[in-house]
């Protein structure tokens, strides 16, 4: 409990206009982050609709619930959705633009306007792209491979394109954002190595934001004049070359996955610290483990084409750097193993969700490990087995570290308590209705079932089976928490400045914080100081 | 930069934005995001030059072809252009530093209109080669063994200089809106970051062209 | 449902994939139980001796660097000799010819036996597949033989195997292609030597695919200028596949299938040095199939000097 004297609590950041028109002119990054989950919500039932789809249709080897061409349409917009405008802005957007600020101890992030620019942005490209569903849908993979995607395909690729390359500059300006705040808006006394890792997670996907994204965006943009004007540069009939379009996309797409998941991981180190009531182990070296990330990560984006035609050299490189690239993780991973030895460890929602991550996250880089081996590759590549090994990092890691990121600062959010026992619940249910969903896929894939298949071999439905039977109770897992926290804005107890007794600049602070964030300068000292009493 | 510090004291600035503490730190963040944002710039643009350069080491005779046809009189004129403007902005923002407020707007249009100068040439560049029939999609109609992958370089020709020609539009309609601010006395001798900021855009936009220039139109031209 | 291990290098590459699973589960359950046992031992309220407590360790760290570092590279390397030897078909390997299109695969034996969806092939006897795509990025792929490979329109890439059991076994389009990927199925028929030559011989084709290429040779005009005896001064193809050729702009490169191709539908991007920039491009006059066909006949030129069509 922060010192306050007995002054009345200051007024919520919340409270602060309740028309519309205020919060779709707001300034203040903690709206702001309210807008863009609300936006991203909306965007996980959108996609979540269509794995629905996906996943009925496999029950039966003939797929006879959907036509080949719906099926293509909605594995194509599940991917869209789900990677572009669920999983890259989940975490930094909301969690990122609300804690930044709070937790290097500043009113706001430095650009305000860039920021309520960059959520329009975004909606506006998901605008695009529900437009494009609605016209009729996209049929050619998220991956929007050429010649398909720019010759062959009389779907709605252009608006698809479109939407994307819109919500793109919200990463870009996002990353931008967050990178001159966290240089220029730390608050005296917060020096670089006693920011949370999690400003240092945000730090280093920025990074990957602003210089991968942009590659995208000039690549949608030659797949769109293609569509568009009937010409471009990756026809064979001219003389291009249908790789260069994949050595583009990937170059960007890679680093894409480590933006899907350095926020996770400084997610879950904040909750792991906290509810092990110790300092991370290791700190130096998670920092230094999510930079290299980072930056090694701009350099594997081959191993996604070791069966392309791509040559042997090119392919050993990227898959020794590939090898290279998972050293870091596997640092955090133990690292964080090493956080609960001689910890003072409690079960919350939220550290359920972390050490569901920690093992699942594993899990799926140990099969990626097996995936940057091209010999190994070459059997697995676009078989189910590489659809587990990502939900396994994508889903199992990221999902999960969000909703454990959402319940660990809820309080500090909206100023009230979800019900812990349903939440402990649901975090449980979605472990074992993951595991169900995803693991008999690593078997489907190396036994050779191949991906983006709406009928498959009759040999391979009992493995189907369980899988879609293992999405429908993640589904449920994922619709509880909808209900409950959505219930506790109402009904859920108050929360005090500091629920959890956590370290960490945004919890001296009151629950809802002021719309300037700090009544008086808080108090900094060294990250994760759990030895001390709380400030 | 102290969080929960009253709003009012040492805030007399009325440049000074909220979550700042004071200039100098406001000038940093502006700057650094400038900075950034110009490392994006020049990912986006090295999609294209590494596209190009790609086609240019697979085809080099449909390049050098392609390239033969652009107007290279136009094309230095047009790199002079940009250089000279260059030179003028950097000269606007000086002015404005030394309280000579008429000289920078003087200064500002001028790199403004040969902003705009250079999309006139280039438009008239786009002209002529319409009616050589070397616009794909639209109007190409060349023979000879290198044609299609003369077409390849042409489609390259078209987004690489649409793309930099869009970026040099919006170059100047920011200009615009500076000089009208300026002549209004919106900047001061201490507070000019937003034009300076402006000044680093254009001089991005000029080094592109640089790279641009040599790349398309100096191909196959010597010997 | 064990997959079974159908080519030379499936027992290989099955190797590796379970020493890396059981590598990967042993550090998986390690974890796992580090994770539970902390987790016990020092719940909140548990009297576990918490005194100690280190929040850095270098060595600690270090260790689990580099041991992990260490056996990735033994992995890497491991996987690098099998990738190699994937990628390095024999020189005795029989060159079977695959066209992928939506949605299906077409094959052209050498001699001139053309298949729809299915492939024969002759147990323990090397086969090299030459493959290309008359549209979009289609994926070869055959989950017994543990092996797939891409196919592209506008080049050929390879594929080589020699198949170890008799039997059939799934062929799967792996590159998602479109409407009916799904569909693009097939199966590779393993045969006894024997009943492989019979089978060739049952279903002999129309001639070869060289002859079909020395017609094809004569009829578009290529001979008007390749000929030796012919005024245009233009390369002679006697014994051409597979030399190094130097090229006008200084390159040199070897004549390959992806070579020959390119000169036929792209030639000014493969001028030879010493030669005059005249020939005429092909692009669109001939079908895939028809420019295998030529590539066969030029191939054919390697052994006797120019053929007249003789299967």
């Amino acid at each position: 409990m922060s010192t306050l004297e007995s002054a009345a609590v200051p007024r919520s950041f919340l409270a602060h206009g309740h028309r519309l028109g205020a919060w779709l002119t707001t300034l203040d990054h903690k709206r702001i982050a309210i807008l863009y989950g609300l936006g991203i919500t909306f965007f996980f039932v959108l996609g979540g609709a269509a794995a629905t789809l996906i996943r009925l249709n496999l029950i039966t080897p003939d797929g006879a619930l959907l036509s080949a061409e719906t099926y293509n349409k909605a594995f194509t917009f599940h991917g869209v959705i789900m990677v572009w405008f669920f999983l890259i802005p989940s975490i930094p957007a909301t969690l990122g633009n609300f804690l930044i600020p709070l937790m290097i101890g500043a009113r706001d992030v430095a650009f305000p306007r860039l920021n309520l620019t960059s959520w329009y942005l975004y909606m506006t490209g998901g605008l695009f792209t529900v437009a494009a569903l609605l016209a009729g849908g996209v049929d050619t993979g998220w991956t929007f491979y050429v010649p398909f995607s720019t010759l062959f395909s009389s779907s709605q690729v252009l608006l698809a394109v479109i939407g994307v390359f819109v919500s793109g500059f919200s990463s870009i300006l996002t990353g931008l954002n967050f990178i001159v705040t966290i240089h220029s808006l730390r608050t005296p006394g917060m020096s670089w190595y006693r920011l949370p890792l999690f400003v240092w997670a945000m730090y280093a996907v920025s990074l990957v934001m602003v210089l991968a994204t942009p590659v995208l965006a000039m690549t949608l943009a030659l797949i769109g004049l293609e569509r568009g004007l009937g010409v471009g540069i990756f026809d064979p009939a001219l003389g291009g070359d249908p790789l260069l379009f994949q050595h583009l996309f990937w170059f960007y797409s890679h680093p894409a996955v480590y933006i899907m998941i350095l926020p996770a991981m400084g997610v879950v180190s904040e909750i792991i610290a906290c509810f092990a009531r110790r300092r991370v182990f290791g700190y130096r070296f998670m920092t230094y483990s999510m930079l290299a990330i980072a930056v090694i990560g701009f350099l594997v984006w081959g191993h996604h084409m070791f069966v392309s035609g791509q040559s042997v050299y090119a392919s050993l490189v990227f898959s020794l750097l590939s090898f290279v690239v998972a050293v870091p993780s596997a640092i955090k991973v133990f690292n964080w193993t090493a956080t609960l030895r001689k910890g003072d460890i409690t079960f919350e929602a939220p550290m359920l969700y972390a050490l569901g991550f920690v093992g699942l996250f594993m899990l799926g880089g140990l099969t990626g490990l097996m995936l940057a081996a091209p010999a190994l590759d070459i059997p697995l590549h676009d078989t189910y087995f590489v659809i587990a090994h990502f939900h396994y990092v994508m889903v199992g890691g990221s999902v999960m570290a969000y909703l454990g990121g959402i319940h660990f600062w809820w309080p500090k959010l909206t100023g009230k308590r979800y019900p812990e026992s349903w939440a402990r619940f649901a975090a449980i249910l979605m472990f074992f209705g993951f595991n169900l969903t995803f693991f008999p896929q690593y078997i489907l894939g190396y036994e050779g079932m191949p991906r983006r298949y709406h009928a498959y071999l009759p040999a391979f439905q009992p493995l189907n089976v369980l899988s879609s039977g293992g999405a429908s109770i993640l589904a449920i897992a994922y619709l509880l928490p909808l209900g409950y926290l959505l219930w506790s804005l109402r009904h859920g107890a108050a929360a005090g400045d500091n629920p959890w007794g956590a370290r960490g600049l945004e919890w001296q602070t009151s629950s809802p914080p002021p719309q300037e964030n700090f009544t008086h300068p808080p108090q900094v000292r060294e990250a994760y100081d759990y030895e001390a009493p709380p400030p | 930069m102290s969080a929960g510090a009253p709003a009012a004291v040492g805030r007399h600035d009325p440049f000074l934005e909220a979550q700042f503490d004071d200039a100098v730190q406001q000038r940093e963040a502006a700057t650094l995001g400038m900075w950034v944002f110009l490392a994006t710039e020049i990912l986006f643009f090295g999609v294209l030059f590494a596209s190009y350069t790609v086609g240019r080491v697979l085809h080099p005779e449909g390049f050098a072809a392609g390239s033969r046809r652009l107007d290279m009189l136009l094309g230095t004129i047009e790199t002079a252009v940009l250089l000279t403007s260059s030179c003028l902005i950097a000269l606007g923002v000086r002015a404005l530093r030394l309280e000579q407020r008429a000289r920078c707007c003087g200064l500002l249009l001028a790199t403004a209109a040969l902003g705009l100068s250079f999309l006139a040439l280039h438009g008239f560049e786009y002209y002529r080669e319409y009616g050589e029939h070397l616009v794909p999609g639209i109007d190409f109609l060349q023979t000879g063994p290198a044609a299609r992958t003369m077409e390849l370089f042409f489609c390259l020709y078209y987004f690489i200089t649409g793309f930099h020609s869009l970026h040099v539009l919006v170059g100047v309609l920011v200009i615009a809106v500076l000089t009208v601010r300026v002549w209004r006395g919106a900047f001061g001798p201490r507070h000019y970051t937003t034009l300076e900021l402006a000044a680093l855009y254009w001089h991005l936009v000029d080094i592109v062209w640089i790279f641009v220039y040599p790349l398309l139109y100096l191909v196959g031209r010597a010997g | 449902m064990l997959l079974p291990e159908a080519s030379s290098i499936a027992p290989r590459i099955d190797a590796l994939f379970w020493s890396m699973t059981l590598l990967c589960a042993a550090v998986a359950v390690a974890v796992f139980v580090a994770l539970i046992v902390y987790a016990v031992r020092y719940r909140r309220g548990s009297n576990a001796d918490r005194r100690g407590r280190l929040n850095q360790d270098l060595a600690v760290e270090l260790t689990w660097i580099l041991v992990p570092f260490a056996l990735f590279v033994a992995a890497f390397i491991w996987s690098l000799t099998i990738f190699t030897f994937a990628h390095t078909p024999p020189a005795d390997a029989r060159t079977v010819y695959v066209i992928a299109r939506q949605w299906m695969w077409k094959v052209e034996h050498p001699e001139g036996q053309r298949e729809i969806n299915t492939l024969h092939v002759p147990l323990g006897m090397p086969v090299r597949l030459a493959m290309t795509s008359q549209d979009v990025i289609h994926s070869f792929y055959v989950p017994a033989f543990r092996l797939k490979q891409d196919v592209l329109p506008g080049r050929y890439t390879q594929l080589w195997f020699v198949p170890t059991r008799l039997g059939s076994f799934p062929l799967l389009c792996a590159q998602y292609c479109g409407l009916d990927h799904a569909s693009m199925g097939g199966e590779i028929i393993v045969m006894p030597p024997a009943g492989f030559a019979r089978w060739l011989a049952g279903h002999a084709g129309a001639g070869s695919l060289a002859a079909r290429g020395a017609q094809l040779f004569r009829s578009h005009g290529c001979s008007g200028c390749h000929d030796p005896k012919s005024a245009i001064h233009a390369p002679d193809l006697t014994g051409l596949y597979g030399t190094t050729v130097h090229l006008a702009d200084g390159r040199t490169v070897v004549a390959d299938e992806r070579y020959l191709h390119d000169c036929i539908v792209l030639p000014a991007g493969q001028l030879v040095a010493g030669y005059p920039p005249v020939m005429p491009s092909f692009s669109g006059q001939l079908s895939e199939e028809e420019l295998l066909a030529l590539i066969a006949y030029i191939k054919s030129l390697a052994a006797a000097g120019p053929s007249r069509g003789a299967p």
